[in-house]
């Protein structure tokens, strides 16, 4: 077999073969239950608790689980914009660089918090160490709010009737203390011992070859990586994100950063298995996703692999494939499967620039953010697959002849609203902010130009590609668009800030207000939800709801692009 | 009822009458109650804006004829709509004003009342006349006017014209039989009735204000699927509206009829059009299973029925214990026993007590008594009989023989307690005789269990609904009776209100439980269940606390009831599975067309190869209007329910409606582009 692609598979059976036990440790972790970590970790957590005068053993309802962590959100946004406006003058900047303007820490600052790390800026020259080191803050703390809030959810499907559903500081403190921050030290010492810097030093200067001599930016960066990939935040140390060879410097890293990608958003599937001993219902779940997953996955790997159409008409052989925008370490096939992973997970890390994958690959990216629920992100990935359950059980549970159900709760008129509103909010989001775009440049082209460094298809998929990372909290660029400019710093933020705290909220309260419902017994006539054809009918909500909302849209950019080349 | 309805869908007057109140329902503030076929009336209003502004000169949205074409198709699909909803109302109307007729304008013999004070004077006046309260008199042959219960006498009543059932029953006041019926007739005796509705106020009166839609609420489940569809069609605006910037992006000129027939195509108007007519028709069906529904609520709570309590008696089996056998005892000559048998049962009206003659076979003609003393069942003594020439014959529950025996100083046989014992466990119910305090014997009477039953219950168990039988009978029995029918569950030597606490319990638990009643003291249960199906036979209280009323005073009637409910959920869920999947074909016919002018390298896409853009649009739109009335049919009549289990259904369905949905319209669309090709 293609090594390439054998390098594809090892990946994946790599994923799986962590996620399983580790989904069922964090079970235990979330259920209260004995591991192995205790002795460790307990007098940890408790400083937290302690810091925060919060009582882990409080039970909360789904209010207040939301409460705690708007508030939280709210002043880590504050915290966050002071820290990246001050940058110039705050400790730990060895390269002098400046403070955000106000607009562009407004971005980055909801960027980091809501897991999304979009950058419409290159670290390098826009970050102190300090600021680098804040929004690695964020990269833990956001994922561990969506790790949380997963885990709300779980219980709550897990619980007959009751609005007493754990404590979110609980859940939060132990995301971070027991499962991000341990495996995030692990890939760190690994990317720290194959070539990415760890220092708090400034620009080295270098000689080249040539006899050049070259400023080479480096700082904390091994850290930052380990949890850039394990929270599926996504956010680059430097510009080119994992691409730039300081960031992931060879094959071995970007094995070890693929896995981490998929990792956690895998695991939690299991996790629910675990907490709700389900584990039928967490396999049927998982088999939507991979299945999605594999049906972006495989023609996209076809696809890069192939190589340029363009390229290809003009005589020339591709043997490595499309390698434009490429990295030759990763090659196309280990890049392709990137594309898939970092689009489907929410996580938006980089190896290869996005805006130059054959236009077909480029859609199927932007369908994996479109549909965000393929895995999805930590925790949040979860949360937009349960809004599909719900719409899924609704429609299937009619077919069986009773009024809907899912695990012994009547769904009725509150719930879809609320998942209704939620399943609209993506295709408002993303279409409504590629409508206003494209509205302005094509009524005043020249004003701006700058937006649009390719006119035509590739530019419209340039803005929709924009809104659509930005919506599903991904954070990867279509690098073509001249995004740094108050337009899309302040609009993106905005779909950013709506795109993750609503599609929160929204699973949260369906579930809580679930939980406190009288619980119905399972009978033979109940709608099973552990079966391959619910699975199927789940499968069938999200192409119909997520995937076609977007065709037209599709059409107008990758689709028209690719046949127009071939 | 059932040989006066017709089963053809459409009749022709009530075509006619749809048709006319399929434009009236054009009503912006009625069809305000339908978000998405509300937006198809916008679409249409614009589209006729847009066909005048055509005609007034405007070159950039296409041909007029094209315009008014596509104007026209978008009317015509509120139009089907509306008549869906119409025929529907208009057969349920039918079905209820056929009923009604009976009742109209019969004579009533009103007693005159002075104050409080019934006279004995008879006034005639018109049925329409009698008020809540009223007393009337029926005699033999009348036609009773009104609804009402019997305060007086005995009547056997002919109710044929409302159950099509021939057989007379009886009515007699005071019981739990005292309902009598507006239309049915009086075949001997006489009773007095009070009057117990307002005029326009029966059930059935209800019934049709429901049905007309005066009084129709919508029911929660239909409330959460207008939500649902409400939320497909925003999506659809969004994707429709945001399609103007892209289209100026990419300098593609899109006409307004081209994004409102887009639109249209979109939202789901298949079932956005039939929604209400399913609701109505499972009403209606409910109706023609001589099941009169007080609300749609009630239907749709039947579907989701998880436990059934039936009474024994009629439902599980027939009617009365019959007497299978005759144990004499040890040293009792049987010809002897079975001659005191028949003896203690002369004067037993009972249907057991004539059973017993029957199965003695003995020509009773041929009995010579001298002064006979019957002596009736009391509920002291637990057992009746006869005194004749010095001797005392009793039979009775076999304890209370045994107490009469012994207080005699005559030992109850051990060999008889083993017989009693033995009949027991075989559910049947032993009946001890006695002779002068001695035992002489055991009957045996059996119950017969209804021949299909099984069967029924077998269903209900693949559907997920549990069974309970309700019995007056000993535990011993029940168990007996319960496993040989097939219930699941049994609730021996029932009190009323061992039901209710049953009801409770299981409610408690979070199951949604069905009972059928019709005694007064049904009414707390009937009210306590979640669908209270009251006979109507039955008392006023009870028809008062159920939320159906069974006209065939049917007990197995809450089946079909469980059934027809699960129907009209299914037949939305397939419905909107239809239509949503219908949508994958329609993006594939739309969307070439929009852009095959500016973008042609999309015409890959056209994979139906239509005939041209204008042709593709005309074809979805047209789809999507005559799917709606060729699905009428099946929104009227409903999905057929098939009890195989949860899963499979669902694979069922979702195969035929979901896949079936998906593949339907690419044949249709590309059928109707290659007629509609002919012309343009």
């Amino acid at each position: 077999m293609n090594t390439e692609i054998a390098g594809i598979f090892i990946m994946f059976i790599l994923v799986m073969a962590f996620a399983i036990p580790l989904g069922k440790y964090i079970g235990k972790v979330y259920s209260n239950e004995k591991t192995w970590a205790d002795g460790l970790f307990n007098p940890i957590d408790k400083i937290f608790y302690k810091l925060g005068g919060v009582n882990p053993l409080k039970e909360m309802n789904w209010k207040q689980h939301l409460l705690a962590l708007l508030t939280m959100n709210l002043v880590w946004f504050l915290f966050s914009m002071f820290v990246l406006m001050n940058m110039s003058w705050l400790p730990l900047n060895p390269d002098n660089n400046p403070s955000m303007s106000a607009d562009l820490a407004f971005n980055t600052t909801i960027s980091f918090i809501s897991n999304t790390n979009l950058q419409h800026y290159s670290g390098e020259t826009a970050m102190s160490y300090f600021g680098q080191l804040t929004v690695m803050l964020f990269q833990f703390i956001s994922a561990g709010c969506g790790m949380a809030m997963a885990a709300f959810v779980f219980f709550a499907m897990k619980e007959k009737t009751t609005d007493k559903l754990g404590n979110y500081y609980f859940f939060f403190i132990r995301s971070c203390t027991r499962i991000l921050l341990p495996l995030a030290l692990i890939a760190a010492i690994l990317f720290a011992f194959n070539g990415v810097p760890m220092t708090f030093k400034g620009k080295d200067t270098i000689t080249s070859l040539q006899g050049d001599t070259v400023q080479v930016s480096r700082g904390p960066v091994a850290g930052f990586v380990a949890i850039k990939q394990l929270g599926t935040n996504g956010g680059g140390f430097f510009g080119p994100n994992s691409a730039h060879p300081l960031e992931n410097p060879s094959y071995f890293t970007n094995i070890i950063q693929t896995i981490y990608i998929l990792l956690i958003p895998v695991a939690l599937i299991f996790t629910m298995g675990y907490i709700l001993k389900r584990r039928k219902l967490a396999w049927v779940i998982f088999g939507v996703m991979l299945t999605g997953f594999l049906l972006l996955l495989i023609p996209t790997i076809i696809n890069e692999m192939n190589g340029n159409m363009a390229i290809t008409k003009m005589g020339i052989t591709q043997p490595m494939g499309s390698m434009e925008g490429k990295e030759v370490r990763f090659g196309s096939g280990a890049s392709a499967y990137w594309v898939v992973n970092t689009t489907c997970t929410s996580n938006g890390s980089v190896n290869a620039m996005h805006d130059s994958l054959t236009p077909l690959s480029g859609m199927f990216a932007m369908l994996g953010m479109m549909v965000n629920s393929l895995f999805g992100g930590v925790g949040v990935g979860f949360l937009n697959f349960y809004i599909f359950i719900i719409l899924a059980v609704f429609i299937s549970g009619l077919m069986v002849g009773r009024t809907p159900e899912f695990l012994g709760k009547k769904i009725e008129a509150r719930e879809m609203k609320i998942a209704m509103i939620i399943a609209l909010l993506h295709p408002l989001l993303i279409l409504t902010g590629t409508a206003i775009s494209s509205y302005l440049y094509a009524h005043n082209p020249t004003a701006y130009a700058s937006w649009l460094s390719n006119p035509g298809y590739h530019g419209f998929s340039e803005m929709l590609y924009e809104y659509t990372s930005s919506s599903a909290n991904n954070g990867s660029g279509f690098g073509g668009l001249g995004n740094n400019v108050p337009f899309w710093n302040i609009s993106c933020g905005i779909v950013m800030l709506l795109a993750r705290y609503l599609p929160i909220i929204g699973p949260v309260a369906i579930a809580g207000i679930l939980a406190n419902k009288k619980y119905i017994p399972e009978s033979a006539g109940t709608l099973k939800t552990d079966t391959g054809t619910f699975g199927l009918m789940v499968f069938a909500v999200i192409v119909i709801v997520a995937a076609l909302s977007f065709f037209p849209a599709l059409a107008l950019g990758p689709i028209a692009e690719h046949f127009s080349i071939h | 009822m059932k040989q006066r309805t017709s089963n053809k869908l459409f009749q022709s007057e009530l075509v006619k009458e749809a048709l006319k109140d399929s434009f009236t329902k054009l009503n912006p503030a009625k069809m305000f109650r339908n978000p998405v076929m509300f937006t198809v009336w916008i679409g249409t209003l614009v589209m006729i804006g847009v066909c005048i502004w055509i005609a007034a000169g405007e070159q950039s949205q296409g041909n007029l004829t094209y315009n008014i074409i596509v104007t026209a198709v978008l009317f015509v699909t509120l139009l089907f709509a509306n008549f869906a909803e119409a025929i529907a109302e208009a057969r349920g109307k039918a079905q209820a004003n056929s009923l009604r007729k009976t009742r109209e304008e019969t004579p009533a013999k009103l007693l005159q009342q002075v104050g409080e004070v019934f006279m004995n004077e008879i006034k005639i006046i018109p049925s329409s006349y009698l008020k809540k309260g009223d007393v009337f008199i029926c005699e033999a042959g009348d036609i009773i006017p009104s609804d009402g219960e019997i305060i007086e006498g005995l009547a056997t009543i002919d109710e044929s014209a409302i159950t099509g059932e021939s057989a007379p029953v009886i009515r007699e006041a005071g019981g739990d039989k005292s309902s009598v019926t507006g239309g049915t007739k009086v075949l001997s005796d006489k009773i007095k009735v009070k009057v117990t509705t307002e005029q326009g106020e029966s059930f059935l009166d209800k019934m049709i204000a429901l049905v007309e839609g005066a009084s129709r609420q919508k029911t929660p489940n239909e409330i959460a699927l207008t939500i649902l569809l409400a939320g497909f069609t925003l999506v659809f605006i969004i994707v429709t509206v945001t399609l103007k910037p892209f289209g100026d992006y990419a300098q593609t000129p899109i006409t307004i009829a081209a994004f409102i027939s887009l639109f249209v195509c979109l939202i789901p108007t298949t079932i956005g059009g039939l929604l209400s007519a399913i609701g109505i028709a499972g009403m209606d069906r409910a109706l023609r299973a001589n099941v009169i529904t007080k609300s749609g609520k009630a239907v749709e709570t039947a579907g989701d029925i998880d436990v059934l309590l039936l009474d024994k008696t009629g439902t599980i089996t027939i009617g009365n214990r019959k007497a299978t056998n005759f144990y004499p005892a040890h040293g009792v000559n049987e010809a002897h026993f079975i001659k005191s048998v028949v003896l203690s049962s002369l004067a037993d009206e009972t249907p057991e007590g004539k059973s017993i003659i029957e199965l003695a076979a003995i020509d009773i003609n041929n009995f010579k008594l001298n002064r006979p003393k019957f002596i009736k069942f009391t509920a002291e003594t637990r057992s009746s009989g006869i005194d004749v020439d010095n001797t005392r014959i009793r039979k009775g529950a076999a304890d209370a023989i045994r107490q009469l025996c012994e207080k005699n100083g005559n030992a109850f046989p051990d060999e008889t307690g083993k017989i009693v014992k033995g009949i027991s466990s075989n559910g049947g119910t032993p009946l001890v005789v006695s002779e002068n305090e001695k035992v002489i014997g055991v009957i045996e009477l059996q119950d017969i269990i209804k021949p299909g039953i099984q069967e029924r219950f077998q269903r209900l168990r693949k559907m997920g609904i549990k069974t309970v039988m309700v019995t007056g009978d000993n535990p011993l029995t029940a168990k007996y009776i319960a496993e040989k029918a097939g219930v699941d569950d049994f609730i021996a030597e029932a009190k009323p209100e061992d039901k209710m606490n049953y009801i409770r319990k299981e409610q408690k638990e979070g199951r949604l439980v069905a009972m059928m009643g019709d005694g007064t003291n049904d009414a707390p249960a009937l009210a306590q269940a979640d669908v209270g199906v009251a006979m109507n036979s039955g008392t006023q209280a009870a028809k008062e606390a159920g939320n159906m009323v069974d006209l065939d005073n049917d007990p197995t009637k809450l089946i079909e009831v469980v059934e027809i409910g699960k129907q009209l959920l299914m037949t939305r869920g397939t419905l909107t599975t239809f239509s949503i999947a219908n949508d994958v074909a329609k993006y594939f016919a739309i969307v070439p067309a929009l852009f095959i002018t500016s973008i042609p390298a999309l015409q890959a896409l056209n994979i139906m190869k239509l005939h041209s853009p204008q042709s593709a649009i005309l074809s979805a739109v047209i789809f999507n209007a005559i799917i709606i009335p060729l699905l009428i049919p099946l929104a009227l009549k409903g999905v057929a329910y098939k009890p195989i289990g949860a899963s499979a259904l669902l694979r069922r369905n979702l195969f035929i409606y979901g896949v079936g949905g998906v593949i339907v319209p690419f044949i249709g669309i590309k059928l109707i582009d290659v007629l509609v090709a002919l012309f343009i």
